[in-house]
């Protein structure tokens, strides 16, 4: 079985079956997504039809809602300063959102580093390139720590110094400057340096959102996991790949919901799975599910 | 007792390590980062910040880098710092010899800052302080050299109050003046229109950090005839009548007229001619008068 797999790409299993189009539904709609915002914080500059502006760190859309990036106003509450209102709001709103979408739908359907370490990934599996160097997935969290305390010992927003995430979304609105390094470095990292090393294993703004949607009400369910045939499949373009397993090959009674906050609810798993083992769905479908068989079994 | 079986505590050891790794990369890449962001905090002296800025700190823990001030102001007088850019990263700030800041009366950008790092207690654009002008270089100005010119004292928004023209006489020619601009820092803005529109290949009017550009007296020091006015009496002992070994009658007065006659009588002056000795005796009594 193993043997068969190495000739074969990834999901194609799903695409003779469901067709390519279906096979890639999710990542469809995630690239329109990412693309789609990203004209809109565009089209003001470029043609002066401001929807939103600003940036991802903190806009304001059709000059009355503000956003703010949670992440990025919590440093500036780690420096000690008291921020106005506005910027309140802006975090609250969106902060509320991904309570709600799920805390790392930030990272695979906002954020534009994504496409290009979905990109260097697919260059890796492309190229069968190996490499065994990995950062240790508690990386991130441990870079959290740092930011946030080199905030409040600093006073200053020392993370925004070098957030190659912000900077690289800044300067796709407000002009390049040499941030096109980071995505060039970025890029060589997960091609050829360790798989899925920036957005997986390093990026604190990952971490924060992770932590963010740790609970958060839409989440992938493997509900139909009778049905998986072994082909490993989802595993292999998962970007957090840990995340699958409890949900899908857990014990009978176990729940079938990926419940891990680093889940990015990118739909990957349900694009690739030939037998439609996966799909998304609000997080107390089988808690509920699974009360009421208790209450059968009692 | 129960002994772990051997799987747990192999799994167990590899969580700790995993976690001492990050950790230790964590804590190795925060160590650098801290020591990098102690240099961001100089900001280059040609880089203004947009009205409202106090200190370059609390700036730097505020400002989030939106750019909603840059986006809000109608001159494009302001940037955001790019990556390779010696300003803090994502940053707003202007070249005054670029753009200056055309000081708009309602402040858009501060409006537009939504974190409060642009003072929004800020609502007279006169009371901005984002530098201070300085003629840095009078070698250059050819206010200097005799030459009329008052550029930027013409296009100061704050003319007369920010920069003013101080009449000197002219040296080199004998017979002219010279105009020279003074800025004053009690009501320059920093706006940077004199920088701007100094006619110089490169300006000898330059707007800098205040803090660069003013002095600052020793708080103990007390300008006398200033606290004398506060006072509205001198506040030192008195000085010592003069006393002056003077001939007979005759008095000096220290602070004014200087010698007075004792025989000039009320109408001074009148009696008097021209070449006349000012005392009306002869100098045998005169040298007489004070050895009685």
């Amino acid at each position: 079985m193993v043997v068969k797999k190495i000739n074969k790409i990834i999901g194609q299993d799903a695409i003779e079956k469901k067709g390519w189009l279906q096979a890639h539904k999710w990542l469809l709609l995630r690239r329109f997504s990412q693309l789609s915002i990203l004209f809109l914080f565009l089209s003001g500059p470029l043609f002066g039809i401001w929807i939103i502006k600003g940036n991802m760190s903190s806009s304001l859309t059709l000059d009355v809602i503000p956003l703010t990036d949670p992440f990025v106003f919590l440093q500036t509450l780690f420096t000690g300063y008291i921020p106005e209102l506005t910027v309140v709001t802006g975090a609250v709103i969106v902060s509320l959102f991904y309570f709600i979408v799920g805390g790392r739908v930030y990272c695979s359907w906002v954020c534009p580093v994504n496409i290009v370490t979905d990109a260097a990934d697919w260059l890796r599996r492309v190229l069968k390139i190996k490499t065994s160097l990995s950062f240790s997935r508690m990386g991130r969290y441990g870079l959290l720590t740092v930011s946030l305390v080199l905030a409040s010992i600093t006073g200053m927003l020392v993370w925004e110094l070098v957030n190659p995430v912000t900077m690289i979304q800044r300067e796709l609105v407000f002009g390049m400057g040499l941030s096109w390094l980071f995505i060039v470095a970025i890029f060589i990292l997960d091609a050829f340096i360790s798989r899925r090393a920036w957005c997986s294993h390093l990026c604190p703004m990952g971490a924060f959102y992770s932590s963010l949607g740790q609970f958060s009400l839409i989440k992938v369910n493997a509900q139909n996991r009778a049905a998986c045939n072994d082909c490993m499949d989802c595993f292999a373009v998962c970007p957090e790949p840990q995340v699958i397993k409890s949900a899908l090959k857990g014990s009978a009674d176990s729940s079938p919901v990926i419940n891990s906050g680093n889940c990015t609810n990118c739909g990957r798993c349900i694009d690739v799975c030939a037998e439609d083992v996966f799909t998304i769905k609000h997080r107390f479908v089988n808690s509920n599910l699974l009360t009421s068989q208790h209450e059968v079994h009692l | 007792m129960s002994i772990p079986g051997k799987k747990t505590l192999q799994s167990r050891r590899r969580f700790l390590e995993n976690i001492s790794r990050a950790a230790g990369g964590a804590a190795l890449f925060g160590i650098g980062l801290g020591l990098y962001s102690q240099q961001s905090k100089s900001l280059p002296s040609e880089a203004i910040r947009p009205p409202g800025v106090v200190n370059e700190t609390d700036f730097l823990s505020a400002c989030v880098r939106c750019g909603l001030c840059v986006r809000d102001c109608p001159y494009d007088t302001l940037k955001l710092s790019k990556l390779g850019e010696q300003v803090a990263l994502g940053t707003p700030y202007f070249d005054a010899r670029d753009i200056p800041c055309e000081m708009c009366e309602d402040i858009p950008c501060v409006k537009a800052c939504p974190t409060g790092a642009l003072d929004p207690e800020l609502t007279n654009i006169d009371d901005a302080r984002m530098g201070l002008a300085v003629l840095i270089d009078q070698e250059a100005c050819i206010a200097f050299q005799g030459l009329r010119c008052e550029v930027c004292y013409n296009v100061c928004p704050v003319r007369d109050k920010a920069i003013s023209i101080n009449r000197l006489h002219n040296n080199r020619t004998g017979k002219h003046a010279l105009f020279i601009p003074v800025v004053h820092s009690s009501d320059c803005t920093g706006c940077g229109k004199c920088e701007h529109a100094c006619i110089l290949e490169e300006a000898a009017i330059k707007v800098l950090p205040v803090k660069l550009a003013k002095g600052e007296l020793g708080h103990h020091y007390r300008l006398g005839w200033e606290e004398k006015q506060k006072a509205g009496k001198s506040l030192v002992t008195p000085d010592i009548e003069h006393k002056y070994n003077l001939p007979e009658g005759v008095q000096y007065d220290y602070e004014g007229k200087g010698l007075i006659q004792p025989d000039s009588g009320s109408s001074t002056g009148s009696q008097r001619q021209p070449g006349d000795s000012p005392f009306n005796e002869s100098a045998l009594d005169r040298l007489n008068k004070g050895r009685l």
